[in-house]
C-alpha cells in the first residue's frame, strides 16, 4: 500500500473517532480532550490547543492545551479587526506567517514563535466565530501537506459544531432557569394574594373569624389524607381560602346577623357560592379548579345543596373536599347563636351525613387523620393548632374515632375476617 | 497498567530507566494516565523511558497523540525514548507520522523482552 493511502486510511479512522465522540454526549471537557488528540494523533502533531470564544468577552479560552507548556496564554482578547479576518477567512486554516498579521497574533508572536505553532485554524460555524485550533510542527517536522490541511478542516467542522451546541445548550438552560425563577417568583405572589383575599372575607364576618384560613387547613388536611400531591395539596388550600369569596358582595349585616336570618336574607346569602365563581373564574388557578369549588361548596350528596341542586357524581371532588371542610368548620366553632359541637357529637354528625351530605371516603380519610393524630403516629399537630387542645383531647374520643371509622370503613385484619366469615357461610 | 523498573543493579538509581505498558489504555483518554505517570518518572530523574507495546495490538489517533506527549515530555527534559515490542503494522505507523524520528525503535528479539520482562512489576 501506498503510504499516502496509508495516511489517508489512519486519518479517516481518526475522523470517524471524532464524528462518533461528538455524538456520544459525553462530558464536553472530556470530548474537546479527545478531540485535540485525534487531531494531533491522525497527523502526527506535536503540540495544540482547542479554544472556545467567548462572544461576550470577545476573548479565545483554551478547553484544552498540549504540549504547549504552563506559561501558554489560556486567554487570548480579540480586536473586531480580528473577528472580522476570521469571519472573512470562515474555518480554513492559516499559515503562521500569514497570520501573524492578525493584531491578536501580534500581541502573543514571542509566545507563539516559542511554542513554534504553524497553523491556526478559525472555526466559524454557521456565519459565528465558536472558537478556533491552534497547530504546533509535525513530527515528521516537514510542511502541512494541502491533503492534511484538509483533514484538519473536517476535524474542525466537527469540533466547531460540538462547541456550538454546547454554547446553544448553555443558553437553554440559562432560560429555563431564568423561567423556573419566574415562576416560583409567581407561585409566590399567587399565595400571597390568595392569603390576603381569604383575611378580607374573615374581616367581614366578625363571628366567624378565621373561618375561610381554617377552610383552607382542613382542604389541605383532607388533601393529604388522600394522598395527593404537593402541588394538588395547595390547590385544595387555595381553594379552601377562597370558598367564601362571594361573600365580599353579601351585605355585612346579613352576615354578621346575630339570628338565624329569615328566607329573604337568606336567598341574599345564597347568592355567595355563585358570585364567587364569578369572581374567581376569569383568574388562572394553576393547580386545581378554584371556581368550582367555590360554586358548589353547598352542594350535598343527596341533591338537596345549592345554588344548583347537583347529585353525588355531579359534584366536582374539589367541592366535596371543601364541603366537608367547611361544614367541620363551622361544627367547631362558636356561632352567634349556636356554641361549637362536642367533638364525639361532630363525629356522629359527620358519619350520619355521609353519602348524604359529605363523601364517606373523604369522612373516612379526614378522621383517619385526625385519629392518627391523637394516637401520637402523627406529630404534626395539625387538628390541636385548629381546635384547641382541650377540644381534640376531650375523653372517649379516641374510641369514637376507633368505632366509627371501622363502621364506615372496615379494614382492620378483625373485621376482615368477620366479613370473610360471613362471605363463608352464605357459600354453604 | 503502569510499571516501572526495578534497579537493575543497586547503583542505579530507581527512575534512572523506567518501563511502561502501553496495553489497549494507549488509545483511549484513560491513556493520559500513562503520560501523567512518564511525566513524572522524568521529572524525577529518569533518562530512559522504555514504552513496551508487547500487549498492544493497534495504536490508533489517540494512543498516537499520547506518545507524541511522551516523546515531547522526554525531549525537554533530556531523556530518551525507547519503544519496544512493537509490531510491524504499528512500526509503520510510527514511522509514517514521524514518531521513529524521535525515539529508538527497538529489536523486539526474544532475549531483549526476557530482560525487560524481569524488569517490570506487575
Ligand atoms: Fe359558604
Ligand atoms: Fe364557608
Amino acid at each position: 500500500m501506498a503510504e499516502h493511502d496509508h495516511k489517508l486510511i489512519h486519518a479517516f479512522g481518526a475522523l470517524a473517532e471524532l464524528g462518533q465522540e461528538i455524538t456520544n454526549k459525553n462530558n464536553f471537557q472530556e470530548t474537546i480532550r479527545t478531540s485535540l488528540h485525534l487531531i494531533s494523533g491522525a497527523i502526527g502533531i506535536m503540540r495544540g490547543a482547542v479554544a472556545r470564544y467567548a462572544r461576550f468577552g470577545h476573548e479565545l479560552n483554551m478547553l484544552a492545551v498540549r504540549g504547549l507548556g504552563d506559561d501558554f496564554p489560556l486567554s487570548l482578547m480579540l480586536t473586531s479587526e480580528d473577528e472580522r479576518q476570521f469571519l472573512t477567512n470562515g474555518l480554513s486554516p492559516i499559515e503562521i506567517s500569514q497570520a501573524q498579521a492578525l493584531p491578536f497574533f501580534q500581541v502573543h508572536n514571542v509566545s507563539f514563535d516559542k511554542r513554534r505553532l504553524e497553523l491556526f485554524v478559525p472555526l466559524v460555524v454557521r456565519d459565528e466565530i465558536v472558537g478556533a485550533i491552534f497547530l504546533g510542527e509535525k513530527a515528521t517536522a516537514e510542511p502541512y501537506t494541502k491533503y492534511e490541511k484538509e483533514i484538519i478542516c473536517a476535524m474542525g467542522q466537527h469540533i466547531g459544531v460540538a462547541i456550538s451546541q454546547r454554547n446553544l445548550m448553555a443558553e437553554i438552560e440559562r432560560h429555563a432557569e431564568d423561567n423556573r425563577r419566574m415562576f416560583d417568583e409567581m407561585r409566590s405572589t399567587y399565595h400571597d394574594t390568595v392569603k390576603a383575599f381569604a383575611a378580607a372575607i374573615d374581616c367581614k364576618d366578625k363571628y366567624t373569624e378565621g373561618h375561610s384560613v381554617r377552610v383552607g387547613k382542613f382542604s389541605e388536611i383532607i388533601a393529604m389524607e388522600l394522598g395527593w400531591g404537593k402541588d394538588e395539596i395547595e390547590g385544595a388550600a387555595v381553594a379552601g381560602y377562597l370558598h367564601d369569596v362571594g361573600k365580599l358582595t353579601v351585605e355585612r349585616k346579613i352576615i354578621n346577623a346575630p339570628y338565624r336570618i329569615n328566607a329573604k336574607e337568606s336567598a341574599e346569602l345564597n347568592k355567595h357560592p355563585g358570585v364567587g365563581y364569578d369572581i374567581l373564574q376569569p383568574i388562572h388557578h394553576p393547580y386545581t379548579d378554584v371556581p368550582l369549588a367555590a360554586k358548589y361548596h353547598h352542594e350535598r350528596l343527596d341533591g338537596r345543596g345549592y345554588p344548583d341542586g347537583l347529585y353525588d357524581r355531579e359534584i366536582p371532588f374539589i367541592a366535596k373536599i371543601v364541603t366537608l371542610a367547611d361544614s367541620f368548620d363551622a361544627m367547631t366553632t362558636d356561632r352567634p347563636y349556636k356554641a361549637r359541637r362536642p367533638a364525639k357529637d361532630v363525629v356522629d354528625d359527620l358519619q350520619k351525613n355521609s353519602g348524604v351530605q359529605f363523601a364517606p371516603e373523604l369522612v373516612t380519610a379526614f378522621l383517619a387523620g385526625m385519629l392518627r393524630e391523637l394516637k401520637g403516629e402523627d406529630r404534626t399537630k395539625r387538628f390541636r393548632r385548629l381546635l384547641g387542645r382541650d377540644y381534640m383531647e376531650a375523653e372517649g374520643i379516641v374510641d369514637k374515632l376507633k368505632y366509627t371509622l371501622n363502621e364506615m370503613a372496615p379494614t382492620t385484619p378483625m373485621t376482615y375476617i368477620a366479613a370473610a366469615g360471613i362471605g363463608d357461610r352464605s357459600l354453604h | 497498567m503502569i510499571t516501572h523498573s526495578e534497579p537493575v543493579t543497586s547503583a542505579q538509581p530507581v527512575t534512572e530507566k523506567s518501563v511502561i505498558r502501553a496495553g489497549d489504555y494507549l488509545n483511549k483518554l484513560s491513556g493520559e494516565q500513562i503520560e501523567y505517570e512518564c511525566k513524572r518518572q522524568l521529572e524525577a530523574g529518569c533518562k530512559e523511558l522504555v514504552v513496551n507495546f508487547a500487549e498492544t495490538e493497534l495504536v490508533n489517533s489517540i494512543g498516537i497523540s499520547i506518545l507524541l506527549g511522551i516523546i515531547d515530555a522526554a525531549s525537554s527534559n533530556g531523556a530518551t525514548v525507547v519503544f519496544s515490542d512493537v509490531n510491524e503494522t504499528t512500526v509503520e505507523l510510527f514511522e509514517m507520522l514521524g514518531l521513529s524520528k524521535h525515539v529508538t525503535i527497538a529489536d523486539s528479539a526474544p532475549q531483549l523482552t526476557k530482560i525487560w520482562q524481569n524488569m517490570i512489576i506487575s
